[in-house]
C-alpha cells in the first residue's frame, strides 16, 4: 500500500503576524516554521497505518529549499521518502495542480493531508485534488480504519458527525482525534538524514488569482473591568453599550 | 447574466450563513439563483430566500446528494451555472461548502477564494478580502479568471431584507451515478444552536477544574440562548465533546457575544474567537492574556462570578 501525505510549512501557532514591503510581503524574520498542525495529524495517522500494514509513506510539500527541514522532520517522524515540488506556493489551485501532476503517475492508495493549512486557511486542496484526480475526497475526517479495499471514516458535519465508507483510493482532510501527534526520536532523526528527498520542478502552471496587499484586523480599544460585586453593571453594559443581549 | 448561490439547510432550516451568501450575491448581480440539493430542505423555508435577494430558487431533492459526495453535488451546480450562463458561484465557507467550492472551481476552470470577509472591490479587477492566519490578518486577492467561486465567511455582510418570498422550482440535475460515499450512521448533537452559527457563545476552560462543574456554564448559556464551547485541553481531557473545541485547531466562531470563563487566552485559542464582536472574560488571574483581547472583564473566581451573573441576567429578563 502506498500513502501520500501532503504537508504545509507554516508559521508556528505562537508567531506574531507582521507584513513588510508596503504590506506586500509576510515578515518571516524571527518566525519559526512547523509542519501544519492538521497535516501533523495526517502524518501521524499515516505512520500508524504503516506500522499496522507495512505501507510506504511519501511526504510531499510544494515549496522552496527552506521547507526541507520541515520535510526532514516528517521523515524523522516516520515517512519513508520525501518529495519537494520546487515552487513558491501562491494559491490553492496552483498547489493542487502541482500535486496532481505528480500523483497521477504514482497510483497512491490514499492521500492524506490536514483539513486546512493554518497560514492561508484555504481548506480546499483536498477537494481540488480529488476533482483533478477523479478520486473521492472527504473532509474533515476524525477517525479512519481500513477494512479490506475500503476505509471507514468519521466525518465531521456541521452539527454532528457521520460514519462513512469509501473505497480506495481516496483523499482525506484530517483533524483530531484521528491520531496523536508524534515527536521524532533520536533514531528517527538519525535515519531521516539518509532517507531520499527528491526535488521536482514546479514551474509552468496557469495561475487563477493574483494576491495583493495584506492587512491586520482592528485592535481592541482596551478592556473595561467590572467589579465582581457589581455584576449588574456588566448586564447593563452588554445591553445598552454593546447591545448584544 | 446571473449569479448562483449554493444553499445548505440544517434541520430543515436554511442556514444563516447561506442567507448571508444569497444577500452577498444580490449585491453583485440582480439575478440571484439559489440552488439547493438533497432531501434536507424545507420548501417554504427556501422560498423565504426571496427576502434576502434570491430571484429564483431551484431544488433537486434527490437523496443521492445526501451522502456528501462533493463531486456529485459540484456537477449539479456546474450544470446550473452553465445553463443559466452564470459566471459566479457564492456559498458559505463550511466543511462541505469549501470542498464543493473546490470541485466546482476545477469543473469550470474558475478562480477560487474561501473565507472571504467583505464584498468584492470591482474598481480594478475583482478583488476579494480573505481572512488568513486564522483570523490574525487579511489579504486582498484578485480573482482573475472569468468564472469565479467565492466562499464567504460568517458576517461578511449584514443582511437586510431586500425582496419578498418567492416560489421555488424543482429541477433534476443530469449527473451520473449515485456518488461514491456510503453513509452508515449519522450522529447529530443534541441542542439546537450550532456553534459555528451561534450569535452568543459561552465558553469555559481548564479553570473550571472538572466536567462536573459545567452545570453553571450550561445554565448561563441557556439564559443567554447561547451555544456552549470550550478550550482544547478541556476537550482533550474529554471533559467536553470534541465538537465544542474552539481555536486554531478547532471551530472558528464569530458571534456577537463570546464569554470566556477560566480560559487563559493562549494565542491558539484566540485565533478561533478573535472575530467575535464583543468579548467578556472572567478569570481569577488579572494577568491572564485574554484580558488584552476583551471588551469587558471581571477579575474573580468563576465559581462565585458565574452564578451571580446568571441571577443578574434572570432578573433582567
Ligand atoms: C499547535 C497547537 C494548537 C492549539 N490549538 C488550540 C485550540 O484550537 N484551542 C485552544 O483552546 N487551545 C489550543 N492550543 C492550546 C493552547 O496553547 C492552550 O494550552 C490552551 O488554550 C489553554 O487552555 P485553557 O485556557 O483552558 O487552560 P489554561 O491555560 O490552563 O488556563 C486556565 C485559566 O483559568 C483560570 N482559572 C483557574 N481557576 C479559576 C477560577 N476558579 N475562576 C476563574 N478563572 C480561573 C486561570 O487563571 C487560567 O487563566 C493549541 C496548542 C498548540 C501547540
Amino acid at each position: 500500500m502506498k500513502i501520500l501525505v501532503c504537508i504545509s510549512h507554516v508559521p508556528d501557532t505562537t508567531s506574531r503576524i507582521n507584513f513588510i514591503d508596503n504590506n506586500q510581503k509576510f515578515d518571516t524574520s524571527g518566525v519559526q516554521f512547523i509542519i501544519g498542525p492538521y497535516d501533523d495529524y495526517a502524518l501521524a495517522k499515516a505512520v500508524d497505518l504503516k506500522e499496522e500494514t507495512g505501507a510506504t509513506v511519501t511526504v510531499l510539500n510544494v515549496g522552496r529549499a527552506e521547507t526541507e527541514p520541515t520535510l526532514r522532520k516528517a521523515l524523522a517522524i516516520g515517512a519513508d521518502n520525501a518529495v519537494r515540488i520546487d515552487a513558491d506556493p501562491l494559491d490553492s489551485i496552483q498547489v493542487a495542480t502541482l500535486i496532481s501532476n505528480y500523483a497521477k503517475g504514482e497510483s497512491f492508495d490514499m492521500i492524506l493531508m490536514g483539513r486546512e493549512s493554518i497560514d492561508y486557511n484555504g481548506g480546499v486542496v483536498h477537494g481540488l485534488l480529488g476533482e483533478m484526480l477523479n478520486i473521492t475526497s472527504i473532509s474533515p475526517v476524525m477517525t479512519l480504519k481500513l477494512n479490506g479495499g475500503s476505509a471507514e471514516m468519521t466525518r465531521e458535519i456541521e452539527g454532528g458527525k457521520e460514519q462513512v465508507e469509501v473505497a480506495m483510493p481516496f483523499i482525506a482532510g484530517c483533524q483530531e482525534p484521528i491520531a496523536e501527534w508524534k515527536i521524532p526520536n533520536m533514531r528517527g532523526i538519525m535515519t531521516a538524514r539518509s532517507k531520499p528527498l527528491d526535488v521536482i520542478d514546479g514551474s509552468a502552471v496557469d495561475m487563477h488569482s493574483d494576491a495583493g496587499e495584506y492587512s491586520l484586523p482592528k485592535t481592541k480599544s482596551g478592556v473595561k473591568l467590572i467589579d465582581p460585586e457589581n455584576i449588574g453593571e456588566l448586564v447593563n453594559l452588554l445591553k445598552n453599550e454593546a447591545k448584544v443581549i | 447574466m446571473s449569479i448562483v448561490v449554493f444553499v445548505e439547510s440544517s434541520d430543515k432550516k436554511v442556514k444563516k450563513t447561506s442567507m448571508e451568501a444569497v444577500f452577498y450575491a444580490s449585491k453583485i448581480d440582480n439575478n440571484v439563483i439559489a440552488v439547493a440539493l438533497g432531501s434536507a430542505h424545507d420548501e417554504s423555508q427556501l422560498g423565504e430566500l426571496g427576502k434576502w435577494g434570491a430571484t429564483d430558487v431551484l431544488l433537486d431533492s434527490a437523496n443521492k446528494f445526501d451522502s456528501g459526495d462533493l463531486s456529485l453535488s459540484a456537477s449539479a451546480i456546474s450544470e446550473v451555472m452553465k445553463t443559466k450562463n452564470a459566471k459566479i458561484l457564492v456559498l458559505a465557507t463550511s466543511p462541505f461548502g469549501s470542498g464543493l467550492a473546490a470541485c466546482v472551481a476545477v469543473q469550470l476552470n474558475a478562480s477560487l477564494a474561501t473565507n472571504v470577509a467583505e464584498l468584492p472591490d470591482t474598481s480594478s479587477g475583482f478583488v476579494v478580502k480573505r481572512s488568513i492566519f486564522t483570523g490574525k490578518a487579511f489579504q486582498n486577492v484578485n480573482l482573475t479568471n472569468e468564472n469565479k467561486v467565492i466562499a464567504i465567511k460568517k458576517n461578511a455582510v449584514d443582511v437586510v431584507e431586500n425582496g419578498s418570498v418567492i416560489n421555488i422550482s424543482s429541477f433534476s440535475a443530469e449527473v451520473d451515478g449515485e456518488g461514491k460515499i456510503k453513509v452508515k450512521d449519522v450522529d447529530m448533537i443534541q441542542g439546537d444552536i450550532l456553534l459555528p452559527e451561534a450569535e452568543r457563545v459561552v465558553s469555559a476552560g481548564r479553570g473550571l477544574k472538572g466536567p462536573e462543574n459545567w452545570g453553571m456554564v450550561e445554565e448561563l448559556a441557556s439564559v443567554l440562548k447561547a451555544a456552549t464551547a470550550c478550550s482544547k485541553p478541556v476537550s482533550d481531557m474529554d471533559w467536553r465533546p470534541h465538537h465544542e473545541h474552539v481555536g486554531q485547531t478547532g471551530i472558528k466562531v464569530s458571534p456577537q457575544l463570546y464569554i470566556a470563563i477560566g480560559i487563559s487566552g493562549a494565542i491558539q485559542h484566540l485565533a478561533g474567537v478573535n472575530s467575535s464582536k464583543t468579548i467578556v472574560v472572567i478569570n481569577k488571574d488579572p494577568e491572564a492574556p485574554f484580558f488584552k483581547e476583551a471588551d469587558y472583564g471581571i477579575v474573580g473566581d468563576a465559581f462565585e462570578v458565574v452564578p451571580k451573573l446568571i441571577e443578574a441576567l434572570k432578573a433582567n429578563n
